[in-house]
Parts: C-alpha cells; sequence; structure tokens
C-alpha cells in the first residue's frame, strides 16, 4: 500500500489515481457519485471474477504488467500479482484539446463531453453490447489455464484476462458515469450474462461458442479479437469523447491480444514444420504421419482457420445495415482509420462496392455508402487480418513445407448477412446443402479433428518447459528469458 | 396484381399450424423471399399483407375445422427472434390507400383472436422469445397472455416512434392503455423507448404476464396452457366432434365482375360503383344439426359469409377508386327467414356459434370500410333478417314503393328477424337497430313483435327503418342521381363523415383503435414529418437523420 504522498508523487508523476479503491485518471475521487457506484459494482465484479475468472489459479502469482500511465510510451508495469488483486481501473487516453466532431451530422461540432440526450439510447446499445462480449471471452476463457502449454503462454493467457476484464471496467465507467440509472441497471446485467448459459446468454453469438483448447484461443485472439480492434477502432473515432477516449486505451491493450494470437499459431506451424522436417514428412496432408509425431497437422489448423474467420465475419452484421448508418450519421461510431480518410465525412451521395448475392450469386454491387458501412469495416478487417496469414506462410515456407494458408471466401459458412441464406465451398461458389454436408469436414474442424486437438491438451508447468506441439517464443515477456517462471502456481 | 385473400394451409410460405388435440401451435416462420410484392425481404420475421392474409385464414380454420382447440399458442420458428412487425421497406414503398388497408386488414385479423378467446373459448397465447417489436408486439397483445423470455436481452417494443416517426398502427397503443391498462406514464416510456422494456420490469409494468428463463420455458408454457384450457368455456364433447373443412371457394374473377355460387359483384367504373348482389338460400333449411353438418362448408350461412367476406377484402384492396357499393339482394324471402330462424334455435351450438360470429365480423368488416354503402330494397329484395344487415350497415337505405312494372303482382318488403335483435355486434358493441336508434330507445320494443312481418315501403319508412322511399316513376333517377352526387363529394371527406356516422354511441376498444388508427396515425402517415423527403420513415434505413418541422399543431 503506497502512502498519502508517494500516492501523491505517483499520481503526478503518471495521472493515474492509486490512491482510491478503483485506480483512475478521471478524477474518481473528485466525482464522489460515481466513485460510490463503481464501488458498489465493485463487489458484484469480484465475486463474478471469482466464479468465472481463470479456473483453479486464484492464488496463483501471476507476472502481469499492470497500466502506470496513459501515454502510448511507459504505460507498463511488470511484476508477480495475484490476479482478484489485478489493480482494475478506469484508464481514458489523454484528453485532445478542442477535439470536434470528425463525421456525420454534427461534423465539425465541439466533441461532446456528455451524452447527447437524442442519441443516449443509441449510444448505450453500442457500449452495452461492446461490454458484453469482455467478459464473454474471459468465460469462454477459463477453464484453459488447466491445459496450458508453458507457464509462458499461461501468463499471456491471464494478462488476456485480466486486460479483457478492465476493458470490461471501461465500458462499466461509461454508462455508470453517463447514463444513470438505466446505465447502472446495464452494468450489472453485464455481470449476469454468461456465455453459452441458454437462460442469459452473451449477446453475440461467437462469444456463446466454447473454447475448448488453445489452438482456439490463439484463433479466437487472432480473428475474433481483431474484430474487436475494428470495433474500438471506429468507436474511438466517436463524437462522444469519453467513449472515444477509453477506446483509444484499449486498443493498445488488444494489441497484445492479437500479438499472442498471431505468434502463438505462429509457433504451432514452427514447431509442425520443424516435426515433419525431423521424420522427413513430406507431404503435409499425410495427416496420420504428422499426427503421430503429436503436433497439429497445417490442414486442421486451416479449417481452425476456416471456422474461425467465418465467425469473426458474422460479428460484423449484415452488410447492409441501417443501424450502421443512423450511428455514423449521428456522429456516434466513425470508420476504421476515419481521421485518416479523405473524403466529405458524411457520406450523403456516395457509394461503396458491397459484396452481394445476386440472381444467387456473389457480386460486388455499389451500395449507399452510409448504408454499407459494415461492408467497408469488414474490408478493413479482411485487410487486416490478411497480414498474419501471410507472416504464417513465410513460417511455412521458411521450413520448406509445401503448403499455403488462405483465407477462405466471405461467403463461406456464414450465419449472417447476405451469405447466411446459401452454402459455399471455401472458394465461394455456391453449392448446394447436401454437397456442403458431404464435404463440411474438409472445410471445417470435424469432430475427429477436435478429439486429436483435445488429446493434446495437457499441463505444462515445468519452468522453461513447452508442450510438444508448440515451439518457444522467440523472446520472453518484458525481456524475461524463456526460463522464467511466469506463473508461480500456489 | 391483383391480391388474392384466398389461401390454405397447404399453400402457406409464413405460418405452421400443429394441431395436438385441445392445442394448436400457430407457428410464424416467414419466408423472407416471399413478400406480396417485389422491393423487400421479409426479415427477422417482419410482415406484410400476404403474411397478414395466411394468418387469418388459420384463425378462420381455428374456429370452423378444429372445434377440439381450446388454446392457441403462438409463437416463432425463427431462432432469437419473435416477430419485428411490419416490414418498414414494404410500408415505405406502399401508396397510402394500401397502407391504410393493410393496417385495417391486420386490426381486423388482431380483433379476430381476440373474438375467438371472448366468444369461442379459443384462448391465445404468445410465446415471445427473441426480439418481438412494433407489429410483432401488436401481435402479442391481442393475445390473452405474454410470456417473455427472460435471457437478459429479449424485450417488447413499440419502436414505431424513435425509429420512424409514426405511431404503432395495429392498435398497439389502444391496447396497452385499455386492454392491459399500463399506466399512461409507463406507456409513456415504452413508446419511446427504441430498443423496448425487458425481463422483470416489463412484468411490472404490466406490459407482460409471465417470464420464462430459456432453460425451463417449455415447461412454463405447458404449465399456462393447461391453466387457459381450464378456463376455456368450449364443451369437452367439443374433443370428440370433427370439425367443418373449409374448401376453396367457387368463384370466377374477372375485371369488372366477381362471381361466387351466391354472390355477385359487377364493377361499373364509370359511375365509380359496385354493386353487390347476395342470393338468399334457395334450399329448405336443415331439420336438425345433423343435417346442417352434413351440407359441410356448403351450408349456407358458412359459405355466402365467406364469399362475401372475400368479394368485400377484393373491393377493398384491389378497387379503392371504386368509391360507392350497392348492396341488393335476391331469392325466396320464406326460405331465407326458414335458414335464420333455424340459426336463432340452435345457437347454443359450437357451430351455430362459429356461424353467426363469423357472420358478425363480416358484416363489421362492412361497417369498416371507407366505401359509401347503399342498399337497394327492391320487388325482388330478399331483406331478412341477416341479409338485412347488410341494409342496416348501409349509410342510405333506399325502398321501392309500391309494384314496378316490369314485375307485376311483386312489391319490396323488408322483414326484421331474431338475427337483428343482437346476433350481430357492430365494433361499438350494440346491434345495429340499436345504434340506429339510439335516440329513441323505445323503438326497438315497437320493432320487436314485428320480428317475421313482411314491411312494406311505407311501413319501413314510417318505422325509421329506410332513408327514402320511391315509386317506380322516381326510383331509376333518383338512385342515379344520389349516386352521381355522391361520386362528385371528396373522397376523404365521405371516408370520415361515413366512418364517423356510422359509430354513433359507446366508444369500444375496438372503436378506439380503428378510430384512432384513422384519425391519428392515418394523419401521421401522411405528414411530412413522416412522408416529406426529409421525413422519418422516408429517410428509415438511409442512416441519414429526419429532419423535422418543430411547429405543434
Amino acid at each position: 500500500m503506497m502512502t498519502e504522498i508517494e500516492n501523491m508523487q505517483h499520481k503526478a508523476s503518471t495521472g493515474i489515481d492509486y490512491g482510491v479503491s478503483i485506480p483512475n485518471n478521471v478524477n474518481l475521487a473528485g466525482d464522489k457519485r460515481i466513485l460510490k457506484a463503481l464501488e458498489r459494482w465493485h463487489g458484484g465484479y469480484l465475486d463474478w471474477w471469482r466464479n468465472m475468472g481463470p479456473e483453479g489459479f486464484q492464488d496463483a502469482m501471476v507476472y502481469l504488467r499492470t497500466a502506470v500511465g496513459v501515454e502510448r510510451d511507459g504505460w507498463a508495469k511488470f511484476g508477480f500479482i495475484k490476479m482478484p488483486e489485478y489493480r482494475w481501473g478506469v484508464l481514458l487516453a489523454p484528453q485532445v484539446p478542442d477535439r470536434v466532431i470528425g463525421f456525420g451530422d454534427h461534423k465539425g461540432q465541439p466533441a461532446w463531453q456528455e451524452v447527447p440526450g437524442e442519441y443516449r439510447g443509441m449510444l448505450r446499445r453500442l457500449v452495452v453490447i461492446q461490454g458484453d462480449t469482455e467478459p464473454a471471452s474471459v468465460e469462454q476463457q477459463r477453464f484453459l489455464g488447466k491445459t496450458a502449454p508453458s507457464l509462458y503462454d499461461m501468463r499471456n493467457l491471464f494478462q488476456v484476462n485480466v486486460e479483457e476484464a478492465r476493458h470490461l471496467w471501461a465500458m462499466v465507467y461509461l454508462l455508470q458515469k453517463y447514463f444513470g440509472a438505466d446505465g447502472r441497471e446495464e452494468s450489472n446485467e453485464l455481470l449476469t450474462r454468461r456465455s453459452g448459459n441458454q437462460d442469459k446468454p452473451r449477446m453475440l453469438g461467437a462469444f456463446n461458442e466454447e473454447m475448448p483448447d488453445w489452438l482456439s484461443f490463439f484463433m479466437f485472439t487472432y480473428f475474433t479479437d481483431r474484430d474487436g480492434k475494428m470495433q474500438l477502432e471506429s468507436l474511438a473515432q466517436s463524437g462522444f469523447d469519453p467513449l472515444s477516449r477509453t477506446c483509444r486505451f484499449m486498443l493498445t491493450e488488444e494489441a497484445h491480444h492479437m500479438f499472442v494470437g498471431e505468434s502463438g499459431i505462429s509457433r504451432i506451424i514452427e514447431r509442425t514444420c520443424q516435426a515433419m522436417n525431423q521424420a522427413r514428412i513430406e507431404n503435409p496432408y499425410d495427416i496420420e504421419a504428422v499426427r503421430a509425431l503429436g503436433v497439429i497437422d497445417l490442414p486442421t489448423m486451416q479449417k481452425k482457420a476456416n471456422l474461425h474467420y467465418s465467425l469473426s465475419l458474422d460479428l460484423f452484421g449484415s452488410e447492409i445495415s441501417t443501424n450502421a448508418a443512423n450511428a455514423y450519421s449521428a456522429g456516434i461510431k466513425g470508420r476504421f482509420h476515419e481521421d485518416r480518410i479523405e473524403d466529405d465525412h458524411q457520406l450523403l451521395n456516395d457509394t461503396y462496392p458491397t459484396l452481394r448475392l445476386i440472381g444467387g450469386q456473389p457480386k460486388i454491387v455499389d451500395e449507399p455508402a452510409l448504408t454499407a458501412l459494415n461492408m467497408r469495416l469488414r474490408n478493413d478487417y479482411v485487410r487486416d487480418t490478411s497480414g498474419g496469414i501471410g507472416r504464417w506462410n513465410k513460417v511455412v515456407a521458411r521450413n520448406a513445407v509445401d503448403f499455403e494458408f488462405r483465407l477462405p471466401h466471405e461467403a463461406f459458412n456464414r450465419n449472417i448477412g447476405e451469405f447466411s441464406r446459401v452454402r459455399t465451398n471455401p472458394d465461394g461458389m455456391i453449392i448446394g446443402e447436401q454437397a456442403f454436408a458431404e464435404q463440411k469436414d474438409q472445410w471445417l474442424p470435424s469432430s475427429e479433428d477436435a478429439d486429436y486437438v483435445t488429446s493434446l491438451m495437457k499441463l505444462q508447468t515445468e519452468i522453461g518447459k513447452f508442450a510438444n506441439w508448440i515451439a518457444p517464443p522467440k523472446s520472453g515477456i518484458n525481456k524475461m528469458p524463456g526460463e522464467f517462471e511466469y506463473v508461480k502456481i500456489q | 396484381m391483383v391480391i388474392d385473400f384466398q389461401t390454405s394451409p397447404d399453400e402457406y410460405r409464413h405460418w405452421r399450424m400443429e394441431i395436438i388435440g385441445e392445442i394448436a401451435n400457430l407457428i410464424m416462420d416467414v419466408d423472407e423471399n416471399g413478400g406480396l410484392f417485389n422491393g423487400y425481404e421479409l426479415k427477422l420475421n417482419s410482415y406484410d399483407l400476404g403474411v397478414d392474409i395466411e394468418l387469418y385464414d388459420a384463425i378462420q380454420r381455428l374456429r370452423f375445422e378444429y372445434p377440439s382447440v381450446r388454446v392457441v399458442v403462438l409463437r416463432s420458428g425463427k431462432d432469437r427472434v419473435f416477430c419485428a412487425g411490419a416490414n418498414i421497406k414494404m410500408l415505405a414503398a406502399s401508396s397510402h390507400v394500401h397502407k391504410v388497408n393493410f393496417c385495417k386488414f391486420t386490426n381486423e385479423t388482431r380483433n379476430a383472436m381476440e373474438d375467438a378467446s371472448r366468444f369461442s373459448g379459443q384462448k391465445y397465447i404468445a410465446a415471445v422469445q427473441g426480439a418481438c417489436a412494433g407489429g410483432g408486439y401488436e401481435l402479442a397483445l391481442a393475445c390473452d397472455h405474454i410470456i417473455l423470455t427472460d435471457d437478459g436481452s429479449s424485450s417488447v417494443s413499440l419502436p414505431e416512434i424513435p425509429l420512424l416517426g409514426v405511431l404503432p398502427g395495429t392498435g398497439g397503443l389502444t391496447r396497452v392503455t385499455d386492454k392491459r391498462k399500463v399506466r399512461r406514464d409507463r406507456a409513456d416510456v415504452l413508446c419511446t423507448v427504441e430498443e423496448g422494456i425487458k425481463g422483470k420490469k416489463a412484468v411490472d409494468w404490466g406490459l407482460v404476464d409471465q417470464l420464462a428463463v430459456n432453460s425451463r420455458f417449455e415447461q412454463c408454457l405447458t404449465e399456462t396452457v393447461e391453466q387457459f384450457k381450464e378456463m376455456s368455456d368450449r364443451p369437452e364433447e367439443l374433443n370428440s366432434c370433427r370439425g367443418i373443412r373449409l374448401g376453396a371457394l367457387h368463384r370466377e374473377v374477372q375485371v369488372d365482375f366477381l362471381q361466387y355460387s351466391s354472390v355477385t359483384v359487377d364493377i361499373h367504373r364509370e359511375s365509380k360503383l359496385a354493386t353487390i348482389s347476395v342470393a338468399a338460400s334457395d334450399r329448405d333449411a336443415p331439420l336438425d344439426m345433423e343435417g346442417m353438418i352434413s351440407e359441410g362448408d356448403q351450408y349456407w350461412g358458412i359459405r355466402v359469409a365467406r364469399e362475401l367476406d372475400d368479394a368485400i377484402l377484393h373491393l377493398r384492396l384491389n378497387e379503392p377508386e371504386i368509391g360507392i357499393w350497392q348492396f341488393r339482394t335476391q331469392g325466396d324471402r320464406k326460405l331465407a327467414m326458414a335458414h335464420d330462424d333455424f340459426l336463432s334455435q340452435h345457437q347454443q351450438h359450437w357451430l351455430v356459434r362459429e356461424i353467426l360470429l363469423n357472420w358478425a365480423r363480416v358484416l363489421r368488416r362492412i361497417d369498416l370500410t371507407s366505401r359509401s354503402l347503399i342498399a337497394l330494397i327492391e320487388p325482388d329484395s330478399c331483406f331478412i333478417g341477416t341479409l338485412a344487415e347488410l341494409a342496416f350497415a348501409s349509410d342510405r337505405i333506399f325502398m321501392a314503393d309500391g309494384e314496378f312494372e316490369d314485375q307485376p303482382g311483386v312489391e319490396a318488403g323488408l322483414t326484421l328477424g331474431e338475427a337483428n335483435f343482437g346476433h350481430y355486434q357492430m365494433a361499438n358493441g350494440l346491434s345495429r337497430l340499436e345504434t340506429r336508434f339510439l335516440g329513441e330507445p323505445e323503438k326497438l320494443n315497437v320493432l320487436r313483435p314485428l320480428v317475421g312481418e313482411v314491411l312494406n315501403a311505407e311501413r319501413a319508412n314510417e318505422l325509421g327503418l329506410v332513408t327514402f322511399t320511391y315509386d317506380d316513376i322516381d326510383w331509376e333517377d333518383e338512385i342515379r342521381i344520389f349516386i352521381e352526387e355522391r361520386a362528385s363529394f371528396s373522397p376523404d371527406a365521405m371516408t370520415g363523415m361515413e366512418a364517423i356516422l356510422r359509430f354513433g354511441g359507446p366508444e369500444t376498444m375496438e372503436t378506439k383503435i380503428f378510430g384512432r388508427l384513422t384519425a391519428w396515425q392515418n394523419w401521421i402517415f401522411q405528414r411530412p414529418n413522416a412522408v416529406g423527403e426529409e421525413g422519418a420513415l422516408k429517410r428509415y434505413g438511409s442512416g441519414k437523420k429526419a429532419v423535422f418541422d418543430p411547429h405543434r399543431t
């Protein structure tokens, strides 16, 4: 515990007040009403974390980083801490002086510091939906600690978990501070919905899916957290300044989650290729031979990628969306990198090439740009996602294995939007229901694939050791060596 | 395109009907690509007239074909959505005339559900899992009981005002205040919050009756269905009773001519006039119920009401420029009287009950039609009992006085029957005669003893049963002049005037619903704030914000 003077000094140097029960840089000490409301919520939150957070590791000492400043550099401080004692708090990116709304009907007006009455409902829904995904992913991942392939990976999992939980805090702060009694009610509901629960499911489909193994976890952090990134990027453009600021800070944390996903998958690929080379297996499709080595065959990884990619595309909603258009015109949710786009930022008469199902075939047609905003954000996502695929293929090529990962067509395996009504193969060719059923197991993980991956999931807690199916990382966390006890399991 | 109101379960695209003994499941599973017109997709169980035509058909069949059914469960065949209400793109693309008639028909269908519950003991339960918005909630409101899933996100909502700048068009506001008796300030909140009200608050405010979590939903529903089964007044013996199958109507549809077995419609376009002729039965009345049942859907009372209903709907939706309908009747007066007497004698029987209630609905549909209605009581007419209601539903009743040259030996006659004294309630809860004589209620006591008597023009006029009587010399000219004059008035003014004059007397939920639909909703629907270039309904879906004229009237 810091002394009063230490705390004041700390606050002066970092802008974050650790002197109150809830660390923050929004002057909660001077806002007793909200501090009290958050303290009340805190109890329920801790119950939720104990019940739904990482199972079996609540007392472990974990080498976690905690934010000590909100500037891009120097906000991380590493140290061992028990997760329930993590300093969750309310951290917003610094306020940009004289910020104006960058798009929509209110373009050029000063950014709102309070919620405008007419957009209260719309804003609240956006905040609640974003907020709901954060605890959902913690719930989905709560059993993974028990099968971690190394202490290093276990630590990364827990880092992701505490930060997702902090993102919940970020959204709850907005709800409590700006949305009155309704906001408080919604804050409580965020703690009562449960991923995968039939009675109180989380709001979005992908966040109710099971997360049975580490391959799923890496795929999720690569593909699905990247949807989160895109959503945060568009909310970071918001004319509602507190939302913009909180999302800007969340993005710095989100980047780590995607690093965990991308590097995790790279390391699995690396290990598989190494094992194949050692065993002189040239055909990556000789699945039986590859699996005999106790590593994950590349075709199965492609299938997992197909699944997580298509589920994540669904999170962008319908290609043509009134809600997205309304949120844009209202100045609440912008485009990816709105501030770097050169146009009128109102889109009243613009069109956008949109992939639609026309006469039973995928075709690109011009649609009013306002209603095609989901399509545009999804395209940005697809571009962002392709980068990692290229890096995975470099790993494969470096190991001289004849295999190439690729993203399936956007129409493949969709449950939302234009293509939810048809079945296609991964190339986007429309096929019948029966043809899909017959070939599905070649394109998406089968139950045998899942069983095999599950069979590999064994806890590895020896310091510096890694499960056979995954290569060690190039470097440790915070320049620590690979042989470091990232999690001290009590 | 001609809109056809005839369908049958084999042809449904949007509904499934499952009958399990005393329970019917009515499952809404709208085919996105099954819209009546091009240019919109019926996403999220949203509906257009085509979807509602099937619902109406199903409700009719439940009453005639499935006498054993005591409880009807209305639910969705789709995941996470109950019903998103009327399709907005369809509404935005429709003409005002179509919108109004669409709303009118959907309202009549919702009323038919309440009618089934109140008078036929078929109770409706809405099992709501997922989004229940606008017309979707209004559909649930027409049920006796609403169960809402308590999943933390499913809500009931009336988002018309915040989203579209219009009012709910299917009785939503009136049912919230008058049927569910929701407190006015809470109703105000409900109607202005786009995402609606969910969970415990929805129950506390009386917006729904019951909550159930998903894992216990089916069990709760089953328990509730059992309770409602007990509340139904349908006699036990109906459990083993076979219904009357409603076969396809025999009809021939041409451009200016509709021919059914006992109803014909002639359209005279240049006069904006349709003549609707209804023939009385040419067969003896059945000897007993067995005899009637053996006739099935060909029994006069069933067949003609269905034909008339179809003809009215056809004219309403497909012939909006035909502003005057004139009713004529023909047939043997003795036979007509015998059929009416038979129905009166057996009104306790479930099938007769349904026949009379169906006639009541068809006649109410006529009352609610925005056309000038006239009845011509001519020498060969058969305005007796049930058929006389067509005259009492009309804005003007003309009666031929004395013999006509081309029909020597016959005089026009009007005959009252038991049917005119309470079988057929109007929307205001009164019979047409009670409404006609609101200012002289003692008149009913004068008329009652005259049941069965043939009243000639002089007598009918004296009793106030007709508007004018004309003899052979004047008849044709007077009718022609009236029609020409009527056709020259503003159709809007006629619609308003007739609607007001037809429904004297008390307000009921039904008169309120239609009155407010016609006045408030249709007014808002026409205003620039809704349908102007910058109006909310026009801009819905474009992402562009509506610009309102701030003047309050």
